[in-house]
């Protein structure tokens, strides 16, 4: 099984224009990542606030709905951001090549 | 007996709280009623004042205490850890950190995830959703709805209406000076009141100031430094001016003797370096010029005696119905007369021959307005009978541009101050006409139905949105107008000069074609050649001219002595006819 995650994440990595893959605990802590430590840690810390927050809006604005993605879009790339109870998955990628 | 009264003490803290009602057999006071006093109840109506039972509860604000907010940031390191890890340890960390992908729960969520992330993944390389088409293309103007609003409508208070017969808008712009005088003078024995009002823009409610004059004002001027200061001519023929900050007494009149002898209709300020001097016109046929400091008599006067000016004899004066002053031009001024002509003056001319030296014959009936064109001065407007014609000071003979003939008679017209193609005219049956020549020439791009009764005079706004417009009902209209009637845009000047200056030339053709034209076209370029010999050509550039030029006559254009000139696709009065260039070298 848990080769089944390494090969998964390799593909994902192996797209075109994607510039890292990070797995976030529920504590912020990066468990996985393909980047360097400090941009890691960054992106760990910042995304998983961000995350947190953008689920309690979905909660607030509607009790019984919960947030399943999270994409943000800029001048650069694109974060997307797969949330679930203790993990968060981070994939930021170029779409633009 | 005096008036029952209890106080109620009750403490703060029980401020708010569910009051208990319960029934007690007890009367505090029985006033019983007493059917007698009803017949000393008098109805007032309408009253006037009134009474409240109920004591007055006053409503009072009171700040509160400001709270003081901060904006701080926050910096977030590395974090989270389980306490018996240290961070900086690697060793731990990463044993940590595989503890955690061995979890079972790990690889579930995980397998669970990458899916959904995968399919973004692959999304966002299939296809760009957010590129943008059309980038390249410059975004145009939106076209403009030409529309216009009436913002206020600013009534004669008093119950008799009287037709506003001028406004004035105060330099600031805060304020309008409107002049009420019913212009019916055979029934000025009539009750009519004298008074005129001082409008701010913001209250049609109430007039700001009223202005009370011994005689009706029949023209009100503010002064274009000082928006304290107006300037009015009075039914008796006399001119007054007024301060504001004095009061609604008129401050001095110039005397009867020295002063018009017809109502004094037409008053306008002059540019002067104290401020003070402005001249006023009349159906007497007199200018005069004045000033504030002294008037009990004109500066100057000068007879409107076209046949034989130097003589200044009033008999043959012909009565002067508008009046106009261009800041830009000094000396000079134009006035529109009662048989149709229109002179352009100069007051350095040393004989009134001289001063009256530039005329034309404008209109059949009498001029009713004369404005020169705020951007290009050398172009005027000139309203009366049943049209309003664009002249040229270069081009004496003939209009450059004229409205077909309404059926009903115009009452006033002006220029836009801010666009210089757009000017408005006023109509007898109430309707208001917005012309922009770059648009159509034929046909008014607006018409406003203001009000019932004949709009009398017309004055827009420095800044061009806002006109004002006085009808015959006494009420002054606010109208707003849209955007593309304020603004000039980019072409707009080659726009409005090019056609003027086609119009100009081909006005000239029209009425030189009996005689030998001294001017031919060739490639574009308009030469205009002397009479006198030899010829000596002036080329005169002119663009937007091309298709009028009929090329076939390059080729026959080496050293020929005729050209025939072509005035097809230009609006001519006279195309029939085309006019035969000669050229004598």
């Amino acid at each position: 099984m848990a080769q089944e995650v390494e090969e998964t994440m390799k593909r994902i990595q192996s797209h075109r224009g994607v510039i890292g893959t990070i797995v976030v605990n529920s504590e912020g802590i990066p468990i996985k990542s393909t980047m360097d430590n400090a941009t890691t840690i960054q992106y760990a810390g910042l995304i998983s606030q961000l995350s947190d927050k953008a689920r309690s809006i979905i909660r607030d604005l509607d009790p019984t709905n919960d947030l399943t993605f999270l994409r943000l879009r800029s001048k650069k790339h694109e974060i997307m951001v797969a949330p679930d109870k203790e993990f968060i998955l981070i994939v930021v990628q170029n779409p633009i090549d | 007996m005096t008036a029952p009264e209890y106080i109620y003490i009750k403490k703060r803290s029980e401020f708010g709280k569910r009051a208990y009602f319960s029934d007690r057999n007890e009367i505090e006071l029985d006033v019983r009623p007493q059917r007698e006093l009803a017949h000393d109840f008098i109805r007032i109506d309408p009253a006037s004042k009134y009474t409240q039972t109920e004591k007055i509860i006053a409503l009072h604000e009171v700040n509160t205490t400001t709270a003081t907010f901060q904006n701080r940031g926050m910096l977030h390191t590395e974090g989270g850890w389980p306490k018996d890890i240290n961070k900086d340890d690697i060793e731990q960390t990463v044993r940590y950190r595989r503890k955690l992908e061995k979890d079972e729960f790990f690889v579930h969520t995980m397998l669970q995830l990458m899916t959904p992330m995968e399919h973004c993944v692959l999304q966002n390389n299939a296809c760009n959703i957010y590129e943008q088409y059309f980038q390249d293309i410059e975004p145009r103007p939106l076209v403009q709805q030409t529309v216009s609003r009436t913002v206020n409508v600013y009534r004669d208070p008093l119950p008799t209406k009287r037709p506003v017969t001028h406004i004035s808008w105060s330099p600031d712009g805060q304020r309008m000076a409107a002049s009420h005088c019913s212009t019916d003078f055979k029934r000025a024995s009539a009750n009519y009141s004298t008074i005129s009002y001082i409008w701010e823009v913001e209250n049609p409610n109430k007039p700001w100031a009223k202005l009370k004059p011994f005689c009706p004002l029949l023209a009100l001027e503010y002064n274009p430094k000082d928006s304290n200061i107006l300037a009015s001519g009075l039914t008796t023929g006399q001119v007054a001016f007024w301060d504001v900050r004095r009061g609604s007494e008129l401050i001095e009149a110039s005397s009867v003797e020295h002063s018009h002898r017809d109502p004094c209709d037409k008053l306008l300020w002059i540019a002067s370096k104290t401020g003070t001097e402005f001249f006023s016109a009349s159906k007497d046929g007199q200018i005069k010029w004045w000033d504030t400091r002294k008037l009990h008599a004109p500066i100057e006067t000068i007879a409107m005696d076209l046949t034989q000016p130097d003589e200044q004899s009033l008999d043959r004066a012909i009565g002067v119905s508008s009046l106009q002053f261009e800041p830009s031009m000094g000396t000079r001024f134009m006035c529109g007369l009662e048989n149709g002509w229109v002179i352009s003056g100069n007051r350095k001319g040393k004989t009134p021959q001289e001063k009256l030296m530039v005329r034309f014959k404008a209109q059949y009936g009498p001029v009713i307005s004369v404005e020169r064109n705020p951007t290009f001065p050398k172009n005027f407007l000139t309203v009366g009978d049943w049209t309003a014609r664009i002249w040229s000071e270069d081009c004496r003979e003939s209009c450059i541009l004229w409205t077909p003939s309404h059926d009903v008679l115009l009452t006033n017209g002006m220029w836009s101050p801010t666009r210089f193609s757009t000017f408005f005219l006023t109509k007898a049956n109430g309707t208001l006409d917005v012309w922009d020549i770059i648009v159509q020439k034929d046909t008014p791009v607006l018409s406003i139905k203001v009000c019932d009764e004949p709009l009398t005079c017309l004055r827009p706004h420095e800044q061009g949105a806002l006109v004002a417009t006085g009808g015959k009902n006494g009420s002054v209209y606010l109208l707003e107008f849209s955007e593309n009637l304020t603004v000039n845009q980019k072409n707009d000047k080659l726009l409005f000069t090019a056609p003027l200056q086609r119009f100009e030339i081909n006005s000239y053709f029209c009425l030189s074609h009996s005689r030998i034209c001294p001017c031919f076209i060739y490639n574009n370029t308009i030469f205009f050649a002397t009479i006198k010999l030899p010829p000596t050509p002036i080329r005169v550039q002119i663009e937007a001219y091309a298709n009028t030029v009929s090329s076939r006559y390059e080729a026959a254009a080496k050293r020929p002595k005729r050209y025939r000139i072509d005035c097809a696709g230009i609006h001519t009065a006279n195309t029939s006819k085309l006019p035969v260039v000669e050229i004598q070298e």
